[in-house]
């Protein structure tokens, strides 16, 4: 049985009133996984962030779990987003003055979730980085740090898993690996995951296809 | 994670920075926090000792100096008056007068004052014998208790008096021998550091030191009186002692006209205290008198101004402090925003709203507040020991670093809020921080 957790009609967005980005119409099914290919100013993060609710569109309506994300209020669309759905940037970010655990715990306090430290530990196991939980975030390698935020972008347990580049900084070993990660995580949670990238190296692993 | 466990790792991350603001912040609060202390105990200390004394007459000279060392023991006489000069103060028989205790001052031992007076002057400030008996006699002393504790003196102990008030003694040799008849209880009144005797001791203590003195000078012409009382010593004083206390026991303190005391303390009736009479005395004895009157409210008020010149001063000078920290945490926090703009952003998508971390950052500004508000309190208490030492140790005046204000506890609202205008506009900018432009930024 299908269920579309991600949907979006006649997207538009524009920066400065005149020129306007033109959206594909989007639809996927929980536990769907897919990747959302675009060239450098294509506006794929533009899309992510449209998405994720970080940015409001100038048209068109964006449904995620049955929900129009436009018609939320502000502090509503905060909490949703928390809620429902899981984030992973090109960047990995962390709250610097925080460990591991703390970062995640934090995440699912922001989203007004019960502490599950059994959770958190399962997760950063699952993520091979379980023997990290009480570091600082500066001391991770890069690949570490990614895994760590895909840990924190699941913590939740959201329905929708959006990933802004995940593998850009990545070498190949390390692209293979957490792509493996965040389906195998997606799956397991039946969350829809979204990629968003230029890397051409994702074509191979991923079969759904949107081109910008 | 509570807000504040969050603040407090987001400024612990940081310590250098937060030091810094610490530190200012620790520094005004302190220096304000000492002047409020240091004003309070000096002002309780002498209002304590005003004992309801409306003026004090003694020699002409400074009258500030004659309140502060025959009211607070802290400075030297102005100089003596012959008993003929103040006897109609003495007499007892003028209707506005309660109470006139004459002070004879000159002699101490360890630093301890010795002061010829009458019984009414501990009754002045209420404080009765903890051990033994009120003097009575010559040469008879009782002791408060500072001195008891301090000198290490109990009832029965002999000790010489020193000529002058320095305690090392260089002034003098040592001269009459006291006997400790009582001790009194302990006060926090200047009685606590005095060792009171009868006026006649005083007397006869200076007639013999002054023989003394003559003798030395005579001793080259008239062998004999020299050898008299150079060879005198103990047994030429007892000898001294007895006579004379046998003389003083006759002849009321008032017929001594041609001795001199140091000064004497009034004290208005109840009923006359505000009469016009008690009023214009003070003019009349100064203007009519070989003698000089003060009061004590009056010069008080003139030293409280004086003090209260240095005293704004510095606590302008704190004020400066104060505000330079707050500066110093605004910069700090503005500065550590900038550092942090995508972690708040993060928080926000991670679903902090804009509020919340509106009142993260005004947290960190108020924790920074508070911590630097109790090190200030911690570090102005201690320096108050050290003063109180210091006080001791030259005036035998004792403060106390143990007790708080409640302009402290007000001190701790101006703390809270110079924190949370500092932390005002970092947290203005943190509740506008825009997700996805911030994100996309990087």
């Amino acid at each position: 049985m299908t269920e579309t957790m991600l949907q979006t009609k006649n997207l538009k967005f524009s920066y400065d009133g005149k020129n306007y980005l033109d959206f594909p119409d989007i639809n996927c099914q929980r536990g769907e996984q897919w990747l959302l290919l675009g060239q450098s100013g294509s506006g794929k993060t533009t899309l992510l962030h449209l998405l994720g609710g970080l940015r409001k569109p100038r048209q068109g309506e964006i449904m995620i779990n049955g929900e129009n994300t436009n018609q939320l209020s502000s502090t509503a669309l905060d909490q949703f987003r928390g809620k429902n759905i899981g984030i992973v940037f090109q960047k990995p970010y962390f709250v610097r003055a925080l460990t591991v655990e703390e970062n995640l715990m934090l995440a699912q306090e922001l989203a007004g979730q019960d502490i599950d430290k059994d959770y958190i530990f399962k997760l950063l196991n699952q993520l091979n980085v379980g023997h990290k939980f009480k570091s600082k975030t500066e001391n991770l390698s890069e690949g570490e740090k990614q895994r760590v935020s895909i840990a924190r972008a699941l913590v939740n347990r959201p329905t929708v898993i959006l990933a802004d580049e995940p593998t850009s900084a990545l070498d190949d070993k390390n692209c293979h690996e957490v792509i493996r990660l965040l389906e195998q995580q997606s799956k397991e949670a039946n969350a829809t995951l979204l990629i968003v990238t230029h890397d051409g190296r994702l074509k191979e692993l991923i079969k759904n296809q949107i081109e910008l | 994670m509570n807000n504040i466990k969050l603040a407090w790792k987001n400024l612990t991350n940081k310590p250098l920075n937060m030091m810094l603001s610490l530190v200012l912040f620790a520094l005004g609060v302190g220096m304000i926090s000492m002047i409020f202390l240091i004003e309070n105990q000096v002002q309780e200390k002498f209002d304590k000792n005003l004992a309801g004394i409306s003026l004090v007459i003694g020699a002409k000279g400074s009258p500030l100096q004659m309140i502060l060392c025959n009211m607070y023991h802290v400075d030297d006489p102005t100089g003596n008056v012959k008993i003929k000069d103040v006897k109609p103060f003495l007499s007892g028989r003028n209707p506005l007068i309660d109470k006139a205790i004459p002070l004879s001052l000159g002699d101490s031992y360890k630093g301890f004052r010795i002061v010829g007076t009458t019984q009414d002057y501990p009754e002045l400030y209420d404080v009765k014998t903890a051990k033994g008996k009120i003097w009575k006699d010559n040469f008879e002393a009782n002791i408060g208790a500072d001195v008891a504790k301090i000198a290490n003196l109990k009832i029965g102990d002999t000790f010489y008096s020193t000529h002058g008030f320095l305690s090392d003694g260089m002034n003098g040799h040592e001269h009459g021998q006291f006997k400790v008849v009582g001790i009194f209880q302990k006060s926090n009144s200047v009685i606590d550091q005095l060792i009171l005797t009868t006026t006649q001791s005083i007397w006869e203590v200076h007639d013999n030191h002054d023989h003394e003195e003559e003798a030395l000078v005579e001793e080259s012409t008239d062998n004999h009186e020299g050898h008299d009382h150079a060879e005198g010593d103990d047994h030429a004083h007892d000898h001294n002692h007895e006579g004379h206390d046998h003389a003083a026991s006759q002849k009321p303190l008032i017929e001594e006209v041609d001795q001199e005391i140091t000064s004497i303390l009034i004290k208005f009736k109840e009923s006359s205290k505000k009469s016009f009479q008690a009023l214009t005395m003070l003019r009349g004895i100064n203007e009519n008198t070989e003698v000089m009157a003060a009061s004590p409210a009056i010069e008080l008020n003139r030293l409280y101004d004086n003090m209260s010149l240095g005293e704004s001063f510095l606590r302008n000078l704190a004020m400066i402090i104060v505000f330079v920290s707050g500066l110093s945490i605004f910069i700090s926090l503005f500065s550590s925003l900038r550092d942090r703009k995508y972690e708040l952003a993060l928080m926000r998508v991670m679903g902090a709203t804009p509020t919340k971390l509106f009142f993260l950052i005004i947290l960190e500004g108020l924790l920074l507040a508070v911590i630097g508000y109790v090190i200030g309190i911690i570090l102005s208490h201690l320096g108050m020991s050290v003063f109180a030492g210091q006080m001791e140790d030259k005036y035998h005046y004792s403060f106390t670093a143990a007790k708080f204000l409640k302009e402290e506890f007000y001190l701790l609202g101006g703390a809270l809020f110079i924190g949370f205008v500092a932390a005002v506009i970092p947290a203005y900018q943190a509740f506008r921080t825009d997700i996805s432009q911030t994100l996309t930024e990087s």
